[in-house]
């Protein structure tokens, strides 16, 4: 994106948004290398490592997975929807949206606990054998830097309810909005290559 | 195993640990005692363990890896003791074991690791004429992490027991069947936790060096030490992350009995050495690229030349860096994977001589028609040309996979390896340090008992690792902790050994000179002992705390130079305002939290781990409601001091 | 140029050790190790040229450009590079890895099947088995089974199939042949002759614990018609091998040399063909993928 030097968005506006802008796009560099190594084990493990286990299709259930998908997918989209409303600086609004995102979140959470414990119940731990313990760290990796936006969106949420929208508060949500989104486009590559791969 | 049986103080019943523990414990009293005394906590807080100050977290960085280089150091004096003569009973083989895992892991990640990114800590800034790194206070985060797990690691040697399956950590060996005391889990959180503060630090430095440069410093007009910085943390970007995902199984493996590298249920043991070297193997040039950073900077220096072929060593660099994510199946040429695997890897692995040698070719070129100085840190650079040489060559012996399959896990391969660390990276790092003493604490250290340092080290490198190539050519495997007198190593060990002792005492010269010069000395020595070229030597020595009270501009890599020889004007404009981040102690408190995480979760006290984790989270929250906009120091108050340091640069 | 004449004793001697002393490595008894030792002869001669012309271009440098021996006014030029050296810089050390890639591709797919002059040969197959600190040598057609020591014919093609019970291993005898892994979830194939008889010196070279250093074993290279009477000698005196007596012979720790008739191979196969443990799924084939024939 090419930014207008003279009409800079609140996020951009100064030098030290302008760096943690920069540094959090290095930041999820690091963070794809941290997936694509989880990705690479898990390919390594699928057909190999299932041992005396249940193997990816025996054990996957699409209905979970969709709600999942469809959850994380619509936060994206509202968290989108946070940012232009930041961005015509309507507060009410922006926070709202960014209500309604951690609310999807949660339950995309949900949903994958339940789909955890459907996993323990028919004996496909993180014990099993190498193909589970890929998979669940690989979906449990993903999980956690859910959970982990899930609070650090709550306090953007109280910090902008406190201040106001400013400088501060608006480099934190776009900065967490990317935060977001990277992990919706991890969770697309989990549900293709994970899900979809594992069921056909 | 009984909580109790795993928390054992000492881990085995020797009297060389009770020995260390009695020392350590003294140490520790004395040192606190001794601060306490000259009432210096005060100093000690308000100065260095709240500091932002890129400078004094690299001058921390820099001690603590001087301090690693002595615990690494003893390691090795205390493994060749035991190889010296045939059937030596100074150590057992498990104490042996743990002795050469402590020093792999001490010198890369605590010693070698701590010091490149002291090194950039302490220089990027300047040299691209900023006042600070991008995030100071994450940077003095990247520290504490760093030194978080550096202790945890050395604890390790008196609570519990330390790993004992080589620094490559190789499972099943290094799993719960295999290794059932506590060791490994120390190196995975002790390697965990400082490898997200090397994260950072790549994260920082990317950051600072894309944005914060001079005006007029375009990305061909850095100096060649910043472009080895440059690359060397995106490369720390890419590789750390594997490693990270690496350990997160081992632990896994570990403590909570998962199936990724175990001989059962589908695990897969050779994922760890590939997965290791996928991050090793780039880990090497993290270490070794800045060192080529330093010796550009030096010869050049020191030559009283600019560098020759400034694009070809970009270039090369950056050949390097890519090549050296596509080799890492050299480590093990032995697994069985195919010819045509090991085809590959071989001509990959071979490669990276090309551009390698480049780099020679230039530094040799650069002192062609130069006028050299043989200053130490000169001494030091001249030795590093031809022992690289050798050391690069042997790498070229090994990178040809069928002779490796008789290299392979023999001393030919250790001796390749100090081979090139050692002249590579531990020679740059000393002689970094006397180049840029002055820069930091605003005296020289002492020329004469520097090459008596100088002389010791070099000549006791090559008398400690040269007889390795023919003792692995005679069929010693590495980390054995003895061999029998029909062997016949006895007499090349022997030399070894002496060699490094030769090794220690060139490094006790090198500690007494910092003692000898700090007392004799001259100060005043003026912004630009060395005659250099680069923007650091454009301030004062010491550095005040803003770096330079105006902020240079640029025309090319080497500003200073032509400011001193072509009367460039290289400060343009006026004293401002500057503004500077305050200190903080919110990152040795975090960094605190976490070293109780990482200890808690060694010995399974999940009660502690939960309290640590949560100490984290209420230090990360507190962190995201923090409102610190810094200060700013005055003008008056710069030109005072620029007044006092002689005279507005 | 007395430090020259320093470097060029100092090489001698060191080429001179090299050749003088019988290393191992570079004393080689049959076609594998000799083709290994003579890939490490052209890497050293190449990588002494290569370190002699870097050391006399630092030499000659270091003494004319010194400071001290020039005019205090000399200003040293500045010099950006030059097109021509810059392709010397970069093409020779092309050159170099050109020629050494050559070798090494060739010499590895050779060393990685039968020794030339033996392709035809039936081979003589041997598993290898590492476990703490042990090694076990099975000859599946022969029946018998021996601990630390191994029996060969000479002139012959050994194929010995390595695996782990426990920790990786590598297996090497170095005047025989190369190094190669042995593992628990995969078997590894080695193909070995040795062309003179006599005792070699065999050892597991991969760190695997307490006891790794001793964790050696014997050959015995021997003509054919005494290896045969050798076989037939222990078929005939031998104790058998049960499964109670090799579980007990896989629990952690040192034991000299045993011979036994029968091989644990029957009630604990290797993990190859259909026992691989990464036999799932779609990859059946990968596992023979080391598989020389």
């Amino acid at each position: 994106m090419k930014l207008d030097p003279k009409n800079l968005p609140l996020e951009y506006s100064t030098e030290t948004n302008k760096l943690n802008i920069l540094g959090f796009w290095i930041f999820l560099s690091a963070e794809i290398m941290l997936f694509a190594t989880l990705f690479t084990t898990y390919f390594v493990y699928v057909d190999r490592g299932v041992g005396s286990g249940p193997a990816g299709a025996e054990i996957f259930e699409l209905p979970p997975v969709l709600i999942e998908t469809f959850l994380l997918l619509t936060s994206s989209f509202t968290i989108g929807l946070a940012v232009h409303a930041m961005r015509i600086n309507r507060v009410k609004a922006m926070i709202w949206f960014m209500v309604v995102t951690l609310l999807l979140g949660a339950g995309f959470l949900s949903v994958e606990v339940y789909e955890f414990i459907h996993y323990y119940h028919i004996g496909a731990t993180l014990q099993t054998s190498g193909f589970t313990a890929a998979l669940l760290t690989t979906l449990g990796t993903h999980g956690a830097h859910v959970t982990m936006g899930l609070f650090w969106g709550i306090m953007i949420i109280i910090q902008i309810l406190r201040d106001g929208l400013n400088a501060r508060t608006a480099n934190k949500s776009f900065i967490f909005s990317l935060y977001w989104h990277f992990l919706d486009v991890m969770w697309i590559f989990i549900f293709s290559f994970i899900y979809l791969k594992g069921m056909m | 195993m009984d909580f109790s049986d795993r928390f054992s103080i000492p881990p085995h019943d020797d009297p060389m640990l009770y020995a260390s523990i009695v020392a350590i414990v003294l140490t520790s009293i004395a040192i606190v005692v001794g601060v306490t005394y000259f009432k210096k906590w005060g100093y000690l807080w308000n100065n260095w363990l709240t500091t932002v100050d890129h400078k004094r977290i690299g001058i921390m960085y820099i001690i603590s890896a001087l301090l690693m280089l002595f615990r690494g150091g003893a390691d090795a004096v205390m493994m060749r003791l035991q190889t010296a003569v045939p059937d030596n009973t100074f150590l057992d083989a498990q104490h042996y074991n743990e002795v050469f895992t402590t020093h792999g892991v001490v010198m890369i990640f605590f010693m070698a690791m701590a010091f490149i990114i002291g090194m950039m800590n302490f220089v990027v800034p300047l040299q691209i004429g900023a006042r600070d790194v991008a995030f100071p206070r994450l940077n003095a985060l990247s520290f504490w992490l760093y030194f978080t797990g550096a202790m945890l690691l050395n604890l390790s040697f008196v609570v519990g027991g330390s790993p004992d399956a080589g620094w490559t950590n190789y499972y099943p060996m290094a799993g719960p069947e295999f290794s059932q005391h506590v060791g490994v889990n120390y190196y995975n959180w002790a390697l965990q936790i400082s490898g997200i503060g090397t994260l950072m630090t790549g994260i920082n430095f990317i950051a600072t060096i894309i944005k914060m440069r001079a005006p007029g410093m375009k990305l061909m007009k850095m100096p060649i030490f910043i472009w080895a910085a440059l690359i060397t943390n995106l490369m720390i970007v890419l590789a750390f992350p594997v490693l990270t995902i690496a350990l997160l199984m081992g632990t896994l493996d570990r403590q909570f009995l998962t199936n990724f590298f175990t001989t059962s249920d589908g695990g897969m043991d050779m994922m760890w050495a590939n997965l290791f070297w996928v991050w090793g193997h780039p880990e090497v040039y993290i270490l070794i690229i800045p060192a080529f950073g330093i010796y550009s900077t030096i010869i050049a220096a020191f030559s009283e030349r600019n560098l020759y072929g400034y694009t070809s060593m970009v270039a090369s660099i950056l050949a390097i860096s890519a090549l050296s994510f596509l080799v890492w199946v050299h480590h093990f040429f032995t697994m069985g994977q195919g010819a045509l695997t090991n085809s590959i890897f071989s001509i990959t692995t071979m490669l990276i001589a090309v551009p390698t040698g480049i780099k020679i070719f230039n530094w040799l070129l650069t002192m062609w028609k130069g006028k050299i100085r043989f200053a130490t840190p000169m001494l030091y650079s001249i030795a590093f040309i031809p022992l690289f040489t050798i050391g690069g060559s042997t790498g070229v012996m090994l990178g040809m996979a069928s002779a490796d399959y008789q290299y392979h896990n023999t001393l030919f391969l250790v001796a390749h390896f100090h081979n090139v660390i050692i002249p590579g990276v531990v020679f740059a790092m000393i002689a970094g340090l006397i180049f840029y003493w002055p820069k930091m604490f605003g005296f020289m250290l002492n020329e004469r008992i520097g090459k008596w340092a100088f002389w010791n080290i070099t000549i006791g490198f090559c008398l400690a690792f040269f007889p390795m190539y023919f003792t692995g050519l005679n069929g010693q495997a590495r980390r054995m902790y003895t061999y029998s007198e029909a062997t016949g190593f006895s007499t090349l060990s022997m030399i070894s050994f002496i060699g490094t002792l030769l090794l220690a005492v060139g490094f006790v010269f090198l500690v007494y000179n910092i003692f000898y010069s700090y007392r004799h000395a001259p100060r005043n020595i003026g912004g630009d002992p060395w005659n250099a070229r680069t923007l650091e030597w454009a301030t004062h020595s010491p550095v005040p705390e803003y770096n330079f009270a105006i902020s240079p501009t640029v025309h090319s890599e080497e500003a200073f130079w032509d400011y001193k020889e072509n009367d460039y004007e290289l400060f343009k404009g006026k004293v401002e305002d500057i503004h500077m981040p305050n200190n903080s102690g919110w990152s040795i408190i975090f960094a605190g939290f976490f070293f109780a995480f990482g200890f808690f979760f060694i010995f399974h006290v999940w009660v502690g781990v939960i309290i640590a984790f949560l100490g984290i989270i209420g230090c990360l929250i507190y962190r995201s409601f923090e409102k610190d906009d810094g200060h700013h120091i005055h003008k008056e108050e710069i030109e005072a001091t620029e007044k006092e340091l002689g005279g507005a640069k | 140029m007395k430090l020259k004449g320093v470097y060029i004793a100092f090489f001698a001697i060191i080429s001179g050790f090299l050749a003088g002393c019988e290393l191992l490595v570079l004393d080689p008894k049959g076609p594998q190790a000799d083709k290994l030792a003579n890939v490490i002869w052209i890497s050293i001669i190449t990588m002494i040229v290569v370190t002699i012309v870097v050391l006399v271009m630092l030499t000659i440098i270091l003494f004319k450009y010194r400071a001290s021996k020039q005019d205090p006014d000399y200003k040293p030029p500045h010099i950006e590079g030059n097109k021509y050296v810059e392709i010397i810089i970069v093409g020779v050390p092309i050159l170099i890895v050109a020629f050494l890639s050559v070798v090494s591709v060739i010499s590895v797919h050779q060393v990685e099947t039968a020794p030339e002059g033996y392709e035809t040969d039936e081979p003589l197959v041997i598993y290898a088995s590492s476990s703490n600190w042990k090694w076990h040598f099975s000859y599946p057609e022969q029946d018998i089974e021996t601990v630390n020591y191994v029996f060969i014919p000479t002139n012959q093609n050994v194929e010995f199939r390595l695996y782990s019970h426990g920790t990786i291993s590598s297996f090497w005898i170095p005047q025989l042949a190369g190094q190669k892994y042995a593992m628990s979830d995969m078997t590894n194939y080695l193909n070995i002759v040795a062309e003179e008889p006599g005792e070699y010196f065999g050892r597991n070279a991969n760190f695997n614990g307490e006891g790794f250093a001793e964790n050696e074993f014997n050959v015995t290279a021997l003509p054919a018609d005494e290896f045969d009477s050798w076989i037939e000698d222990i078929q005939n005196t031998a104790e058998p091998l049960t499964e109670e007596k090799f579980e007990e012979l896989l629990e952690p720790g040192h034991l000299g040399h045993m011979t036994f008739t029968g091989t644990h191979q029957d009630f604990m196969p290797a993990p190859e063909g259909e026992n691989s443990p990464h036999n799932h799924g779609k990859s059946d084939s990968e596992d023979d993928s080391g598989h020389p024939h």
